[in-house]
C-alpha cells in the first residue's frame, strides 16, 4: 500500500504500520484514547461518489480499540449515527465526555475490547478528521463549502471499505451501528456481502420516509437561514452559523426522544422559577434543556457537515438500488443478521425494522429480530438498556462461536 | 455451550419426523429448545418466530436465528417454498386464524409439523361432562379466563381441517397422558379419546394413504 499515514490534529502518536502484525494499536477502550488516527489516501485513490463527484485526496479519521488477532478475523466496524464520530469509547477529545457507545464498547461489554478489534471511522462529509465540506478543496485552496460533492450512505461505506482494506482486513466479523450507522450496516451487507460475517442494524430503516426527510429539511433550512451561514462560505469569513445549527439540533433532538421520556424528565416543570414570566425566556425546563443541547452541539459540529450528512440519509433508499425490491439487496446472503428496534422510537419505528426483517427472510437470510421495550425513544440504542446489551452480547457470542473465535482472553 | 435437559417427548417425536440437514422454521419456538435439539440431532438450518421478547432474547443469546413476531401476522411475509419443514408446536390453539396459519405453513414449507393438545381427550371430556367445569389439564393448564388458547380442537376436528385444506397426513401420532406415543393401530375416534395431544406430519396435495 502506498497511503501515507499521518497523525491528526491532536497528534499524540503515529500508529503502527498497517501491514504490521497488530494492524493497529493494542489499546483497551478503558484507557482514554483521544489521539486521532487518520489515513490520507493519495489522489490516485479518489473516492468517486454516487452523485458523480470526486474526492481526492481523501482523508479518513478513525479510532481503534482492542487488538486484531493473528488471522484477522475479529474485526468489528462500528458505524456512527448522524452527528456522531469515531470516538465510540474512551474520552472524546473535544467535549471531554465519554464516547457515544460507552454503554456497549469496552472490556467485558458486548463489544468486548479484550476480544474484538473495534474500528470506528468518521464518515465522509463529517468534520472529525474525514474529508468533508470544511476540508480544503485542493482545486481552490479554500474550504469546500457547498462545492463538496453531495455524498450518499453508499459513498460513506465505500470510504469505510478503503479504510478496512488499508488496515489489511479482508472480512469483518461484524458491522454494527444505529440510526444512520444502521443504514451503513445495511449498505455494507448489500454492497460487500462476502466481507460481512455478521451485521447488526439497530434502530434504523432501509429508506428515509417523507417525515424523516421533512425533519431534516427543517434543520437544513434553519442552518441556511442563519445570516452567518454566508452561502456556506462562513469559515473563510471567520463566522459560524451557530444559531441556525443550534435550532437544527434542537428540533432533531426532539425526534430522538419520546414523549414519555420528555414527560418523565421535564413535564411542564419550570426552570429556576416558581411562576411563568410571560416572556420568551426559557421558562420551561424542556426549553432550557434543548437550548443547552443546541449550544453543546455547535461546539463540536460543522454546519455544512450537518447539511451533507442529513442529505445522505435522505437519499438513502436501499431497495431502489435493487429494482425496488429490498429482498433483492440481500439475496442469498450468508451474513448473519440481528435487527433491533425500540418500542418508543418514532423516528425509525419498529415497522421500518420489520420491513428489513421481511426482506431478509424473503432473501433467505439468517436473521434475528428483537423489538426492545423502552420508553427512551430513538436514542435508546445509545443508553444503558439491559435487554439490548444482553441481546447484543448473545448475538455476538453465537456469531463468534460460528466464526471460530476463541473466548475472552 | 448449548445445554439441554431431558428433551420433551413431543420434541423427540418431531425431531424424528425431520430429515437430516433440512431447512426448518419453528413458529412459536419459545426458548428455542426444539430448534437446539434439531440442530444437535439433525443438523438442521433452523429459524424461529416467537411472540415473547423474553423467548426471543433467550434464543438469540443461544445463537439461534429467531424473529420476534406472531404466526397470525408474520407468516404471510415468508416466500413460498422457503423451508423444508414449518413446525407449529403447541401453538395452533393460540392462533387467531388457525386455518390461515396452517395454509401459510403448507405454502412456506414442503411439509408442516403440528402438535396440539387434543380437546377430545377423555379427561377433558370428563371434566366438562361430569364436573361442569372448563377443563384444566397438564397441556391445558390455564383457567378459562386467562388462557391464551382461543381455538381448541380435537384430533378429529384437526384431521377434518387438514382434509378441507387439501393437504395430506403423512404421519399422525397421538401421545398419551405421559407424552408417550400410543402404539396401537386404531381408528381416529380411539386416538381422539385416548390421546392427550396429537403430532402430525403434513404434506401438500392429496393424502398418500
Amino acid at each position: 500500500m502506498t497511503e501515507s499515514e499521518q497523525a491528526q490534529q491532536q497528534s499524540a502518536e503515529p500508529q503502527a504500520a498497517p501491514g504490521g502484525d497488530n494492524g493497529g494499536d493494542l489499546v483497551g477502550a478503558a484507557a482514554a484514547r483521544t489521539n486521532g488516527k487518520s489515513v490520507v489516501f493519495p489522489v490516485e485513490q479518489a473516492l468517486v461518489t454516487d452523485g458523480g463527484g470526486c474526492i481526492a485526496p481523501l482523508a479518513i479519521g478513525y479510532e481503534t480499540y482492542g487488538a486484531l488477532n493473528a488471522d484477522r478475523s475479529n474485526a468489528i466496524l462500528l458505524c456512527h449515527a448522524l452527528t456522531g464520530d469515531q470516538y465510540a469509547a474512551g474520552v472524546h477529545p473535544v467535549t471531554g465526555k465519554p464516547g457515544w457507545w460507552e454503554a456497549m464498547v469496552g472490556p467485558g461489554k458486548p463489544f468486548d475490547t479484550e476480544r474484538y478489534f473495534l474500528i470506528c471511522s468518521n464518515v465522509v462529509g463529517g468534520c472529525m478528521g474525514t474529508t468533508g465540506p470544511s476540508s480544503v478543496n485542493p482545486a481552490t485552496g479554500r474550504p469546500y463549502g457547498l462545492d463538496f460533492p453531495v455524498v450518499t450512505i453508499r459513498d460513506m461505506v465505500r470510504a469505510q471499505a478503503m479504510l478496512i482494506d488499508h488496515l489489511g482486513i479482508e472480512t469483518l466479523f461484524c458491522v454494527a451501528g444505529g440510526s444512520m450507522g444502521g443504514m451503513q450496516v445495511l449498505q455494507w451487507a448489500a454492497s460487500y456481502p462476502e466481507r460481512v460475517f455478521a451485521a447488526m442494524p439497530i434502530a434504523t430503516a432501509a429508506k428515509h420516509t417523507a417525515q424523516n426527510i421533512g425533519f431534516n429539511e427543517v434543520g437544513r433550512q434553519a442552518v441556511m437561514a442563519d445570516p452567518d451561514w454566508r452561502g456556506g462560505r462562513y469559515l473563510e469569513q471567520g463566522v459560524r452559523p451557530e444559531k441556525g445549527l443550534a435550532v437544527a439540533r434542537m428540533s432533531a433532538h426532539i425526534t430522538y426522544l419520546s414523549e414519555a421520556a420528555l414527560q418523565r424528565k421535564f413535564g411542564r416543570k419550570l426552570q429556576d422559577r416558581s411562576a411563568p414570566t410571560f416572556s420568551f425566556d426559557a421558562d420551561f425546563q424542556v426549553e432550557n434543556y434543548l437550548r443547552y443541547q443546541g449550544l453543546a452541539f455547535v461546539e463540536r459540529f460543522d454546519a455544512n457537515s450537518y447539511l451533507f450528512v442529513t442529505r445522505a440519509c435522505d437519499y438513502f433508499d436501499l431497495a431502489a438500488d435493487y429494482g425496488g425490491s429490498l429482498a433483492q439487496a440481500f439475496k442469498d446472503t450468508k451474513t448473519r443478521f440481528c435487527v433491533v428496534a425500540f418500542t418508543s422510537d418514532w423516528l425509525y419505528p419498529t415497522s421500518d425494522s420489520r420491513a428489513i426483517v421481511h426482506a431478509l427472510n424473503a432473501g433467505g437470510a439468517s436473521v434475528s429480530f428483537v423489538e426492545i421495550e423502552s420508553d427512551k425513544g430513538h436514542d435508546a440504542f445509545l443508553l444503558h438498556e439491559p435487554v439490548f446489551i444482553a441481546t447484543t452480547r448473545g448475538f455476538l457470542e453465537a456469531a463468534a462461536a460460528a466464526r471460530g473465535l476463541k473466548g475472552r482472553a | 455451550m448449548i445445554r439441554i435437559g431431558q428433551p420433551r417427548q413431543d420434541h423427540l417425536l418431531i425431531v424424528d419426523m425431520v430429515e437430516q440437514g433440512a431447512r426448518v422454521l419453528d413458529v412459536g419456538c419459545g426458548d428455542g429448545a426444539l430448534l437446539q435439539l434439531l440442530a444437535q440431532r439433525k443438523n438442521v438450518d433452523g429459524r424461529g418466530v416467537e411472540l415473547s421478547q423474553r423467548g426471543v432474547n433467550e434464543c438469540v443469546a443461544k445463537g439461534l436465528s429467531v424473529i420476534q413476531g406472531d404466526a397470525d401476522a408474520d407468516l404471510a411475509d415468508y416466500p413460498d417454498d422457503g423451508f423444508d419443514y414449518v413446525i407449529l408446536s403447541q401453538t395452533l390453539q393460540a392462533t387467531r386464524r388457525p386455518r390461515e396459519a396452517l395454509s401459510n405453513m403448507l405454502r412456506i414449507g414442503r411439509r408442516a409439523i403440528v402438535s396440539f393438545p387434543n380437546f377430545g381427550y377423555w379427561r377433558v371430556r370428563a371434566q366438562l361432562a361430569f364436573r361442569g367445569r372448563m377443563p384444566v389439564t397438564g397441556n391445558l393448564s390455564y383457567s378459562w379466563h386467562d388462557t391464551p388458547n382461543i381455538h381448541l380442537c380435537t384430533i378429529r376436528d384437526f384431521v377434518e381441517l387438514i382434509d378441507e385444506l387439501g393437504a395430506g397426513i403423512e404421519r399422525g401420532v397421538a401421545l398419551d397422558h405421559a407424552g408417550v406415543p400410543i402404539r396401537v393401530h386404531a381408528p381416529w375416534w380411539v386416538w381422539n379419546l385416548l390421546g392427550e395431544q396429537g403430532v402430525f406430519l403434513l404434506a401438500r396435495g392429496a393424502p398418500p394413504q
